[in-house]
């Protein structure tokens, strides 16, 4: 601990600080553009920059180190004119215009020029060259409005381990993108949407599906079905200004009525039925190498995450037999309701379109995988990510804040609280082994409140482990077993603990990986901007609404005991086979081919 | 040139031969890129996913790299490669005008081969023959005090050359 003088005021601070550290620590405000929190500062964009007494130059203070008896002024006149220029000189290369941009509500760079009090153009410059790429199903990429602060590249190559993303080129021609500013579908990208998440500016976005969702409300021929993921209700709010946390299921169901979705189900009733059927894998593969004797690949993977998939198949396709060959809870869904739920109803699926409102831009990839059409047609027909559902209620002209809570409707709005926490790391292992534990032994899982504390949590890694005691009947072959799971979220974890796995220094039954940090509560479709902090209170807000559930166990929903009963049968049987499971494909480069 | 010496295996190994060399050292993916470079001729797309994948760098990484500096190059260079100087004398006395006059007969930008794979473009700095400025390097002629005006008829000489040789080869073939 030493003290610093930070605008004239003295002020405590540790070891190892930068000023911007100290300056948050104050409530100081300093603006950032490059610096992403996490990651080592790149002192590349020159915002956030401060005086320093008895030092000449301006220092950045995203990467300049506190010091005892620093003299540091965040807001001189000085540095106000510095990061004046800075801005104007960007926005001075800058080819975009607010009036037309997506991001015109949260653009940093829009708000920055703002608070800086920038109205007239100063410079006029070189304005950098605009190209579009709509190459990947979930991703626009618009160059012109890119101003290299390099955030996506550090998401991509550091969070993600992916590497899709570089500056190419030098000087003024740099573009920040793909090799040799090709498209994104030229290089591997698993579309996790980490970098339109990280982008200050409007030059990374969700393709947009909201044009089709309105053609397809306004076809009065169509039966339209929403379906919403478990993240959106802990995250939906902040489009509308309320604090992050705020769950706000209710009034999401309301404003999905108002804008005249046909049925208005949810993503957690096929969460909890993944449940049913990756636990029931899980044992399978465990009696076949318990008691069988036969091979059987474990640990078993989860698979609800479609950029976790695609990392496998093209970085790890070794493991592909791991992955579980459960379908995400957004195809499961899909491919129920143009069956079940249309022959229930009475409905022509070919009629019926299916939009989903998931945290994710990697599932706008996954709903157009060729794989996904088990119900004769294209099972999820648009995705809009939670901003685009934000979007879609403004353009509707709904007062979002004020609606009333409203229930989704049966059967397939059901769900329990188990099928709440798919949206946080951890929670789709918590809420398997809250089913693999009671089917198993008869009794509940023996933790507080039913919860895993040891793999919840922003950990990149987590492990537990649990021995099975007194088991009941068919599962006596796991008496005294001690289960052993781990949890890991990013990429970047993911592969890490991969290597691990490979190389012998861990061994687990069963892991669960999603792709984006927190889980979906991080999804790179959220509202931006998604900090450590935000995902915490995200994390917390899906935790009560799991709490406050009268079920929490997937298996005990009874609108799921009813689709095994009128339609599915039993979990694995052969229609789940059809309808709920896929398969994968080794998309990696093999080397010979050079 | 030079990358066609080489089967496909021999281009291989190589190119393998150049990573295990250098592949212990610190940063040692420019000096890979460097003597790749240098033995293959130019940079191919297959050779920069080796390297990408040999020392675990992403591909969009290796890119960035090479684009970065002008040196490399990830197309055969040309037959004839055509260097015009922009040092302050040859710039003063039309060297600029030369150049645009190159790119526009081309069709190419500087650093480029244009596809017949006969010309390449590139800008050099001084060959110390100030005194004929402007001053154009085809391979190793030296063109002086270059009209734009005058760069057809010099690449018509090329092309003809080109034809002559080839139609010699196919004669003794
Ligand atoms: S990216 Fe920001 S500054 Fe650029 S056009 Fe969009 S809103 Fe305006
Ligand atoms: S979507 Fe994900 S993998 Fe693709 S470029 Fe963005 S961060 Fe990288
Ligand atoms: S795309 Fe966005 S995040 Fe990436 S460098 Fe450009 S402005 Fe920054
Ligand atoms: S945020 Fe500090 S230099 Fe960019």
């Amino acid at each position: 601990m030493f003290t610093i003088q930070l605008n004239n005021r003295t002020v405590s601070v540790r070891e190892g600080m930068t000023i911007l550290d100290a300056a948050k620590q104050e409530g100081i405000k300093i603006p950032t553009l490059c610096f992403l929190e996490g990651y080592s500062p790149l002192g590349a964009c020159r915002v956030c920059v401060t005086e320093v007494e008895g030092m000449r130059a301006l220092a950045a203070a995203c990467s300049t180190p506190l010091v005892p008896d620093m003299k540091i002024q965040t807001n001189s006149p000085r540095v106000r004119r510095a990061r004046k220029s800075v801005v104007e000189l960007l926005l001075s290369e800058h080819e975009g215009d607010c009036k037309y941009c997506t991001r015109a509500d949260d653009c940093e760079l829009k708000s920055l020029a703002n608070e800086l009090g920038i109205e007239v153009q100063r410079y006029e410059g070189e304005r950098t060259l605009a190209s579009t790429d709509v190459s990947t199903a979930a991703l626009v990429r618009d160059s012109g409005k890119c101003i290299k602060c390099r955030r996506c590249v550090t998401a991509c190559n550091q969070l993600q381990g992916v590497g899709a993303l570089f500056p190419q080129y030098r000087g003024f021609a740099t573009s920040v993108g793909p090799a040799f500013r090709s498209d994104l579908d030229s290089v591997v990208c698993v579309q996790c949407g980490q970098c339109s998440a990280v982008c200050p500016v409007g030059a990374i976005t969700e393709k947009s599906h909201i044009k089709e969702v309105l053609a397809a409300l306004e076809d009065p021929e169509s039966h339209v079905v929403v379906q919403t993921a478990p993240a959106i209700r802990a995250a939906l709010g902040e489009c509308f200004g309320l604090p992050a946390g705020t769950l706000v299921t209710g009034r999401m169901t309301a404003a999905l009525r108002r804008i005249g979705f046909d049925s208005v189900f949810d993503t957690n009733f096929t969460a909890d039925l993944t449940i049913m059927e990756e636990g029931s894998e899980l044992l399978t593969r465990l009696k076949a190498a318990l008691v069988e004797g036969k091979p059987a690949a474990l640990p078993q993977f989860s698979s609800c995450s479609p950029g976790w998939i695609s990392f496998t198949e093209n970085y790890f396709p070794q493991f592909i037999p791991n992955l579980s060959s459960c379908k995400s809870p957004q195809q499961m869904f899909g491919a129920l309701a143009k069956t079940y739920y249309a022959a229930k109803k009475n409905i022509d699926p070919e009629k019926m379109v299916v939009v989903s409102v998931m945290p994710c831009t990697a599932k706008k990839f996954e709903a157009a995988r060729p794989e996904m059409r088990s119900s004769g047609y294209q099972d999820v027909d648009y995705v809009l990510t939670t901003r685009e559902l934000g979007k879609l209620i403004q353009l509707q002209g709904i007062d979002f804040v004020n609606l009333p809570d409203e229930e989704m409707d049966v059967p397939m709005g059901l769900s329990s609280g188990a099928a709440d926490i798919f949206a946080n790391t951890g929670g789709v292992m918590e809420a398997a082994l809250r089913t693999v534990y009671e089917v198993t032994t008869g009794r509940d899982l023996p933790m507080e409140g039913l919860h895993v504390t040891p793999i919840a949590g922003l950990e990149g890694i987590k492990e537990a482990s649990l021995v099975l005691t007194d088991t009941a009947d068919p599962w006596k072959f796991l008496e005294g077993v001690e289960v052993k799971v781990a949890v890991a979220h990013g990429l970047g974890n993911a592969a890490k603990l991969l290597r691990d796995i490979q190389e012998g220094k861990r061994s687990y039954h069963f892991v669960e990986i999603m792709t984006c940090p927190g889980g979906c509560i991080g999804g790179g479709g959220q509202p931006r901007f998604t900090t450590n902090e935000v995902r915490e209170k995200r994390i917390a807000a899906i935790y009560a609404e799991d709490d406050g559930k009268p079920i929490r166990k997937s298996h005990d929903n009874p609108a799921i005991k009813e689709i095994y009963a009128e339609f599915l049968g039993e979990p694995l049987g052969q229609k789940s086979h059809h309808l709920l499971h896929t398969h994968y494909v080794n998309k990696k480069e093999p080397a010979e081919a050079v | 040139m030079s990358s066609t010496l080489y089967t496909p295996t021999e281009h291989q190994d190589l190119l393998m031969n150049i990573i295990e060399s250098l592949k212990e050292q610190k940063g040692a993916l420019i000096p890979i890129l460097q003597s790749a470079q240098d033995s293959l001729g130019y940079l191919s797309e297959e050779t920069l996913k080796t390297i990408s994948r040999e020392l675990s760098i992403p591909y969009s990484e290796v890119t960035g790299v090479v684009s970065f500096y002008s040196y490399f190059t990830t197309v055969p260079r040309g037959e004839f490669v055509v260097r015009v100087c922009l040092g302050t004398a040859c710039y003063v006395r039309g060297g600029k005008e030369v150049l645009e006059e190159l790119k526009k007969l081309l069709d190419i930008q500087v650093g480029d081969t244009t596809p017949d794979r006969l010309f390449s473009l590139e800008v050099g700095r001084c060959f110390g023959a100030c005194g004929l400025a402007p001053v154009v390097l085809v391979n190793d002629d030296i063109h002086q005090r270059v009209k734009p005006t005058e760069l057809a008829a010099i690449l018509a000489q090329y092309r003809v050359q080109h034809s002559e040789k080839e139609a010699a080869e196919g004669a003794s073939a």
